[in-house]
């Protein structure tokens, strides 16, 4: 007959195994739809703001304070949404969602400081768009279907942006970070809680 | 496209085998789940609506043959259903959780538990 110390160790890893076949297997779910709504509409306050700058670089500062507006909202109602859920933030479908969402951003500082450096402003929508948009796609193969979707919307965007005139991109931005992220916020919100 | 479905057994049949089927006792362990596959298969499947085959042989890391043993061993007892399919004209076999599936995942789970409460308690 078993002790009692070898059998509450299987029971433990059978917890274990069954827990870690949830988390394979799950997707990340806490994508922040109302977060998003307010991000979306802070970015269309953003071209009202953009459009009113004499000069491209102060264009840029008001982008640039957006990304932060953005990152502050979208992160805390990501947070809220995950603890209402009681979903951890370091299981493996959400570490597979930030680890897929991150690089793509990271390189968009990057190009940013390139593109600033060499004057090229009109080349950052396009840009962000294109890079924001394959963060969401390739993260949204860890999360719900509409997800991905949302990603490939920025991506077309994005392409469309890099090779329109000088004038047309601040609406492209709107459309974009403003009316992607309030339609597809909304779907989010009420098809998957919040 | 030319599609079919030749389902098995629907959720509605699955359903009512949880109120028909006779179920292990409280203090018995199912073996059916408690085979490291087949509970790997119905713990996904728990919080996944439904998952294909590529997918479960990719979660599960086995091979099709292994694969389809096993779940064939959980649609037999009714734990899992199976739909097959075409999709742009390649085959697709698709698996859910039925009602019983889960009860049978709850109880294993309570079972666990049990086990180490009641071992704490010694």
């Amino acid at each position: 007959m078993s002790s009692p110390q070898p059998l509450r160790d299987r029971a433990l890893d059978n917890l274990q195994f069954i827990r870690s076949a949830m988390e394979r297997a799950g997707s990340f779910t806490a994508v922040p739809g109302w977060g998003m709504v307010v991000v979306g509409c802070t970015a269309l306050a953003a071209t009202w703001l953009g459009l009113r700058q004499a000069r491209a670089a102060d264009w840029l500062a008001v982008w640039l304070g957006e990304a932060v507006l953005a990152v502050v909202v979208g992160g805390a109602a990501l947070v809220q949404k995950a603890r209402a859920a009681n979903d951890p933030l370091l299981s493996g479908p959400a570490r597979r969602f930030g680890l897929s969402f991150l690089p793509p951003l990271l390189v968009g500082a990057l190009l940013t400081i390139a593109l600033y450096r060499a004057q090229l402003f009109a080349l950052m929508p396009g840009a962000w768009l294109l890079l924001y948009g394959t963060a969401v796609a390739t993260a949204g193969a860890f999360s719900v279907r509409v997800v991905p979707l949302m990603g490939a919307c920025f991506m077309v965007l994005g392409a469309a942006a890099l090779f329109t005139p000088f004038r047309g991109w601040p609406w492209f931005m709107a459309a974009g970070f403003g009316g992607l992220n309030i339609v597809f916020g909304l779907v989010i919100a009420r098809r998957y809680g919040g | 496209m030319a599609k079919s479905n030749t389902a098995r057994l629907t959720r509605a049949d699955a359903e009512r085998a949880v109120k028909t089927k006779p179920q292990p006792a409280p203090a018995e362990l199912d073996r059916l789940i408690h085979e490291r596959v087949r509970l790997a298969i119905v713990s996904a499947l728990a919080v996944r609506e439904s998952l294909t085959f590529n997918e479960l042989k990719a979660l599960l890391k086995a091979s099709d043959g292994n694969l389809s043993v096993h779940a064939r061993k959980l649609e037999d007892a009714e734990y899992i259903t199976c739909v097959k399919s075409f999709e742009a004209r390649v085959p697709k076999t698709e698996y859910r959780l039925t009602a019983l599936g889960r009860r049978a995942l709850e109880r294993y789970l309570d079972h666990m538990e049990a086990l180490i409460r009641a071992t704490r308690a010694r």
